[in-house]
């Protein structure tokens, strides 16, 4: 399955959930947040698979403001 | 009093701007801050999420910002994100008109916060020194209004006192100056016009020696406060002697 993850093409085998998508991108699963075509995915619902060609967006804290 | 939080600190630091995470360990520290802000981007493969561990390390709350958002549906979505990725619903608001100035827009503030108080967020609100502008995100239900002293990242201090002033005087939640201090006496000066706190990043993670500048400014909001709560004299244009008058000439 193809995905966009933080604006980069990526393919995966079987339909992946989130936690298997930051897995296979060697993403950390903590102190993070996951939006799914601009929608913030909760925690929760992590576990859910995700729809092929989604645009996903990967998000932490960093040093501003 | 933030937002519930009782905070024993008056500054608050953000984490912009340092050239390393043990520089800006060591300026966080000094600062004395429990309150700093961080900002929300794309993680990247090994890139870890270091200031949020640093930041539980030191015991210093996160105060997540909305920096690079320019409309209010940008801002909700960054809270939204920010608030999975922290855990926290405090926030610091801040949309932007554009990256030259960096100056609130004002209507999408107004639609941003209205918008994520909604939304269950104790909105920390960057805003413009207008007094009109500062009240109605109050009305809004902001937790917090936050006015700067003069555009981001300028060092130029408080441009506008007066407006700072008028702000304080009508403001029935803390009011923090927020953006353009350049050195300790901003900050003082801050707090001498009946601020709450200060919030500043780039005039100690950009110092030459920013874990001093940290030190002088924990000093100069404490010094600003106290010289608020003591009451200066007034201003006068005639000089007016402090010693007893001279004795009568032989």
């Amino acid at each position: 399955m193809e995905f966009t993850v933080n604006g980069d093409q990526v393919r995966m085998p079987g339909t992946p959930d989130v936690y298997a998508l930051l897995a296979h991108l060697e993403l950390p699963d903590e102190g993070v947040a996951v939006a799914v075509e601009g929608v913030v995915r909760p925690k929760t619902q992590w576990g859910e698979p995700v729809p092929e060609y989604s645009r996903i967006d990967v998000l932490t804290a960093v040093q501003g403001g | 009093m933030v937002a519930g939080r009782e905070l024993t600190s008056r500054l608050i630091m953000g984490t912009g701007g340092a050239s390393s995470l043990d520089v800006l360990e060591r300026a966080l520290v000094a600062s004395g801050t429990e309150l700093t802000t961080v900002a929300m981007r794309r993680v990247r493969p090994g890139s870890g999420t270091g200031v949020l561990d640093l930041l539980r390390r030191l015991g210093i709350a996160v105060l997540p910002n909305t920096a690079g958002c320019h409309t209010a549906a940008e801002a909700l979505l960054t809270a939204q994100l920010a608030r999975e990725a922290t855990g926290t619903s405090l926030v610091k608001l801040e949309v932007v008109a554009d990256e030259r100035t960096l100056l609130p827009d004002p209507v999408e503030l107004v639609d941003a916060a209205r918008a994520l108080v909604a939304d269950g967020f104790e909105v920390m609100a960057y805003t413009n020194d207008d007094p009109v502008l500062a009240r109605r995100l109050e009305n809004l239900g902001a937790a917090a209004v936050m006015p700067l002293g003069s555009p981001i990242g300028t060092g130029l201090g408080i441009a506008n006192p007066h407006n700072i002033e008028m702000i304080v005087a009508r403001a029935g939640v803390p009011v923090v100056l927020d953006a353009g201090i350049g050195t300790a006496s901003d900050a003082a000066l801050a707090m001498e016009l009946g601020c709450d706190a200060v919030l500043l990043a780039s005039a100690v993670t950009r110092a030459v020696d920013p874990e001093a500048m940290a030190v002088a400014m924990r000093h100069a909001v404490l010094g600003g406060r106290l010289a608020a709560r003591a009451g200066r004299i007034p201003k006068r244009f005639w000089a007016h002697a402090s010693s007893p008058a001279p004795d009568p000439r032989c």
